[in-house]
């Protein structure tokens, strides 16, 4: 479990990181935390020729709410600092981001991993993948191009696969409006596995009653999806229990050594329906 | 051995719970090993570095049964940084050979090559060592091997194994059946079952599991041209064993090799075994003349090491109509792997399960199989507990099951049956010294009862939710003397175990075992024992383990063995430096000996507390100036002791009491409460009982629910990372109250029965039952563990375990 041989390099800063990925192209992995690509290339099952190192990006390391209300998250930014955030800098509005972190692995995985990592890593169960497509999350690319914006529904291609080109590196996640009836929860056998089945919901809600909203999962294909026929439910002032069951009806999930295509289905309808009583009980 | 009475010894941090008679053994003395552990500084195999080290790592076989074509290593010595690589032709070693003394077909020798040779027999089978300049260029080395091999259909189940026209592991062993033995029939016993008034079965499967010592295997070899010896720092729990199995395989004297072991970081049996890596690494240091360090990673720990448990029982027991147990028939099928492991055999599993089934309870009739099956998986080895947590699962699913069809409480059906008159001889031939079963059972039950748990049972129902209750009440045979270890017919035969005290100058200690403490505080506990024997501080005496040239012969630490055995060596060595420290003082007192005591760390004149003489004084005389000893009494002060066990040893006892509640939309199963209610007779620090306690019931509970080493149809391994072999961590394992009942050992020295296994042994029990009683209502009884939450959700609905 030694990974192997592979030339280091470290970025000074943005500019020099975009002229490294330029120079080394596909050859090259960008390296933030590692907590994906450093147990990828232990086992060899990832054998980047260059490693690029981009911890030094101080300007990619920040968590706040700009003047729109968005929430906008620093590639660099740890799980952990997001975790740990002072009351006020993700406030009730960003409250399931704060606390999605706690399913995120173990303490010193969220000590290290990064919020964009784990974007740019692109795992389908992964908590920052599945609260960027549940919350209409933009992502900030910047690349020898120069800076463009991916929207979350476009970004996501396919397993540990994202519409990021290899000479490009992202540089912040944007949450574009606050999200105060919003839950993410999930499964797995352990605290801190990958989850089997994970669920997302942003309801709109006006006064005591929801309105609507939009549900996603994760585990259950290729990317996080929405879920529109679970949306639909929720629109037309169904209960969060036939929202859940449209849910488990409308995605074909993976059937494998961590559970049957239908066990995920019946994950499915409980976390669904979990979520969304989480998210109004805010 | 000491005659007065034992002043209290003044000890910093010692905490205010009391020994008995101001003695340290029964204190919870902090332990001794934590300043230096807690702080990093211990010293662990892959913490040596020597000057000019190699590393290590192997060519694993690809392929779970197949024929070596050729192995070409060609490509291999261009790779930079290579320094050497070595097939078994190069090395030319002795197999490592394990014997029962038993015919075939009752036990089928099979050798382990250190190296395989022609055959390969399960992934991850050592094929070359690769030795470089260091670990990464050792990996890259690795991938420069062509290996090329005749595949042939792999073993992949027991069942599979003894299919009619299954290939075979091994050609010398039929059926691919390693160990048949019957070790019971009882005349009549179809009769007592055709009699019964209720028969009922239960068909138990276990997965299969690692140890998972959080330090894996590995090993630091080396020549020490001064002392013409090889010299392999190893992490080991048997320390001379692996000197015997190096000295055979490289055909050295065995005078020419020591094994010395540095802290360990957890064993749990997977290391009481001789592995093949650490053989071929001492024999590349040999080769090489250069020092050569393999350190086992995590993917081959997980996927080649040794593993354990996977087991299938097919059990019937006979009821009368009140509930008491007439008979029980028993055929126990153990996965042993590809090999058998040295020195135990593959008939470690099936003969401990054959011989100990019945345990707790009268049992009148009892027949039973017990056969070791080979197949293309990694080989076994012990593990914590070794078939106790399997079997006790089955009978306490026995007695649970007939309570219910016989409409009885399930504790009530326990009371009726366990053992109270003790001595106890069962129908297995074992006598049981005494315990307290009824007892513990008692106590754990009345916990449970007076928290509340029945009523909180009772109101979870009424909404519609699941809590369960379940139990395990069981013993553990600790202690193993060669007479007993004998009877398994074992052709190596551990048991006893020998010490040495001697103290220097100065008035301190410095004492040997032959244990090996990977976790257990022998440092702290075995140096309490001499503290109290000798009346001296705990910090003068200091202990010394695992070091086959200072210590005299051991058999190491397994079977809940080193405080019984070993601690009563100890002891005993302990009592005759004692006497000869008394003998001495009472010389120069011009008094029988007999008239003398020990305390604070001098020799009392009794009946005159003015009169004494300090250890360093007495010291001086043994060694400075021992022209003034008297004739019969030799220079020096050590003391040697050995202690075996003659009888069936002693049984530790327990009742694990565990309430689960079942999540309807997950299956998911918490534990909300666990009781431990044990009794290892004499706990000489009762902080590392409980932490013995706390770390098997951990492990029980990952048998339970969570670990299983799972391999495809191909026998390629499945779960090679810690995200599929699914260890719990401490969100799944509960805080566990531990309650204390001390039914002393009549016969070693201290009182002391074995406690390093009983929490693995009780867990997947009490577990399980508690499950299966959250599942009451649905009528589906689980009987196979890991419990999964797919296959708990699917039992929520009514729908019961799929096919095995």
């Amino acid at each position: 479990m030694k990974p192997a041989p592979f030339r280091y390099h470290r970025a000074r800063d943005l500019a020099g990181a975009t002229r490294l990925l330029a120079e080394l192209g596909e050859d090259a992995k960008v390296i933030a935390g590692g907590q994906s690509l450093v147990a990828m290339m232990n086992f060899r099952l990832a054998r980047p020729q260059h490693l690029i190192d981009i911890a030094g990006l101080r300007e990619l390391d920040h968590l706040g709410t700009d003047a729109d209300g968005a929430l906008r998250v620093g590639a660099l930014t740890t799980h952990h600092t997001v975790e740990t955030a002072p009351p006020g800098t993700l406030g009730a509005e960003f409250e399931v981001i704060r606390a999605a972190m706690g399913w995120i692995g173990h303490l010193p995985i969220r000590t290290r991993g990064t919020a964009g990592g784990s974007v740019a890593h692109a795992d389908a169960t992964a908590e920052w993948c599945l609260l960027a497509v549940a919350l209409d999350a933009a992502f900030l690319v910047h690349g020898p191009r120069g800076r463009r914006r991916i929207a979350a529904g476009d970004f996501f291609l396919g397993p540990y696969t994202t519409a990021l080109d290899p000479d490009e590196l992202l540089t912040e996640i944007v949450f574009p409006r606050p999200a105060p009836y919003a839950a993410l929860t999930e499964f797995a056998a352990r605290r801190g596995d990958f989850a089997i089945v994970s669920a997302a919901v942003d309801l709109d809600v006006q006064g005591a009653s929801v309105r609507g909203g939009r549900v996603a999962l994760g585990g259950v294909a290729p990317v996080p999806v929405r879920v529109p026929e679970a949306e639909e439910v929720l629109a037309g002032g169904g209960s969060f229990t036939a929202c859940a069951a449209a849910a488990a009806a409308a995605v074909e999930p993976p059937d494998d050594a961590n559970g049957s295509a239908s066990y995920r289905k019946q994950l499915i309808a409980t976390l669904v329906r979990r979520a969304c009583e989480e998210a109004v009980s805010r | 051995m000491r005659d007065g009475p034992m002043p209290g010894v003044p000890g910093a941090g010692v905490p205010a719970a009391p020994g008995r008679g101001g003695r340290l053994v029964g204190r919870s003395v902090p332990r001794r090993e934590d300043p230096r552990l807690l702080t990093g500084r211990g010293r662990f195999v892959d913490d040596i570095a020597l000057p000019g080290m190699l590393h290590a790592q192997f060519v694993r076989s690809t392929v779970a049964n197949g024929v070596i074509e050729a192995i070409d290593l060609t490509a291999v010595h261009e790779v930079p940084g290579v320094v050497a690589a070595f097939t078994a032709g190069d090395l030319a070693l002795s197999d490592i050979v394990a014997q029962l003394e038993r015919p075939e077909p009752e036990f089928v020798e099979t050798a382990m090559p250190v190296l395989a040779r022609d055959r390969v027999r399960y992934v991850g089978e050592p094929v070359a060592i690769v030795i470089a300049r260091d670990a990464y260029a050792a990996e890259d080395g690795l991938e420069a091997a062509r290996v090329s091999y005749t595949v042939r259909q792999p073993v992949t189940s027991a069942a599979a194994a003894l299919a009619a026209d299954a290939p075979l592991v091994h050609e010398e062993a039929a059926h691919n059946t390693l160990v048949d033995v019957s070790l019971c029939a009882t005349d009549g016993i179809d009769e007592v079952f055709a009699a019964a008034d209720r028969v009922v079965r239960v068909d138990t499967r276990t997965g299969r599991q690692n140890a998972l010592p959080l330090e894996t295997r590995g090993a630091v070899a080396h020549w020490d041209d001064r002392e013409e010896q090889l010299v392999v720092q190893t992490c080991t729990q048997v320390p001379h064993q692996v000197r015997t199995v190096a000295a055979r395989c490289l055909r050295l004297a065995e005078r020419a090799v020591r094994v010395v072991v540095p802290d360990m970081g957890g064993g749990f049996g997977q290391k009481s075994v001789v592995g093949r890596e650490e053989i071929a690494t001492a024999a590349a240091a040999l080769r090489l003349r250069r020092p050569v360090k393999w350190i086992e990673d995590r993917k081959d720990a997980l996927s080649a090491s040794f593993l354990a448990r996977e087991q299938h029982y097919d059990v019937r027991a006979a009821f009368d109509a009140d509930g008491r147990i007439l008979g029980i028939d028993a055929d126990v099928v153990c996965d042993m792997g590809a090999y058998s492991c040295y020195p135990f055999t593959a008939g470690i599993e099936p003969l401990m399960a054959s011989a100990e089934l019945p345990g707790v309870y009268k049992v009148p009739a009892y027949r039973v199989r017990g056969r070791a099956v080979a197949t293309n998986k990694a080989p076994t080895a012990p593990y914590r507990g070794v078939s106790r947590p399997q079997y006790v699962m089955v009978v306490e699913r026995l007695f649970e099951r007939a309570a219910r069809e016989l409409g009885l409480d399930p504790v009530e059906i326990r009371r009726r049956n366990v053992i109270t008159d003790f001595p106890y001889t069962g129908v297995n031939g074992i006598t049981y010294d005494p315990g307290s079963y009824l007892e513990s059972l008692d106590l754990c039950a009345r916990t449970l009862r007076d928290e509340g748990w029945y009523e909180r049972r009772t109101a979870a129902a009424e909404e519609g939710r699941h809590l369960g209750i379940g139990y395990a009440c069981f013993s553990e045979r600790t202690g193993y003397g060669s007479a007993a270890f004998a009877q398994r017919r074992m052709a190596v035969v551990p048991g006893f175990d020998i010490s040495e005290v001697r103290m220097d100058t100065s008035g301190a200690v410095t004492v040997t075992t032959g244990t090996m403490s990977h976790g257990q505080s022998h440092e702290t506990t075995m140096a309490q024992i001499v503290a109290d024997e000798l009346g001296l501080d705990i910090g003068a005496v200091r202990l010394h383990q695992g070091d086959t040239d200072r210590i005299t012969y051991g058999w190491g630490t397994f079977a809940s063995r080193s405080i019984t055995v070993g601690g009563s060596a100890v002891r005993l060595a302990a009592g005759k430096l004692g006497e000869k420290l008394r003998r001495i003082a009472a010389d120069r007192w011009g008094i029988p000996w007999e008239e003398t005591a020990l305390g604070r760390g001098r020799v009392h004149r009794r009946g005159d507390p003015a009169v004494t003489i300090g250890y360093p004084e007495l010291a001086d005389l043994a060694y400075l100036r021992a022209h003034l000893l008297p004739k019969d009494i030799e220079p020096g002060l050590s003391a040697t002791a050995t202690f075996d066990v003659f009888n069936d040893g002693t049984f530790s006892n327990a009742t694990h009491g565990v309430v689960v509640e079942l999540d309807e939309g997950t299956g998911r199963v918490e534990i909300l409460r666990y009781v431990c209610v044990e009794d290892c007779g004499v706990a000489i620090n009762p902080q590392v009982v409980e932490g013995q306690c706390r770390g098997g019931i951990a492990q029980g509970i990952a048998g339970a629910l969570f670990e299983q080493v799972t391999y495809d149809a191909q026998g390629e391994p499945s779960a090679t990372s810690f995200l599929d072999y699914k260890v719990p961590t401490a969100h799944e394992i509960p805080e566990v109250t531990i309650h204390h009942l001390e039914t002393p050992c009549a016969f070693s020295a201290t009182g002391a029965k074995g406690a390093g296994e009983g929490g693995t042994i009780g867990a997947p029990a009490a577990v399980l039952n508690a499950v299966n009683d959250a599942l009451r209502a649905t009528g589906v009884e689980l009987d196979r563990t890991p419990l999964t939450p797919e296959t708990v959700h699917r039992a929520l609905r009514g729908l019961p375990e799929p096919a095995a």
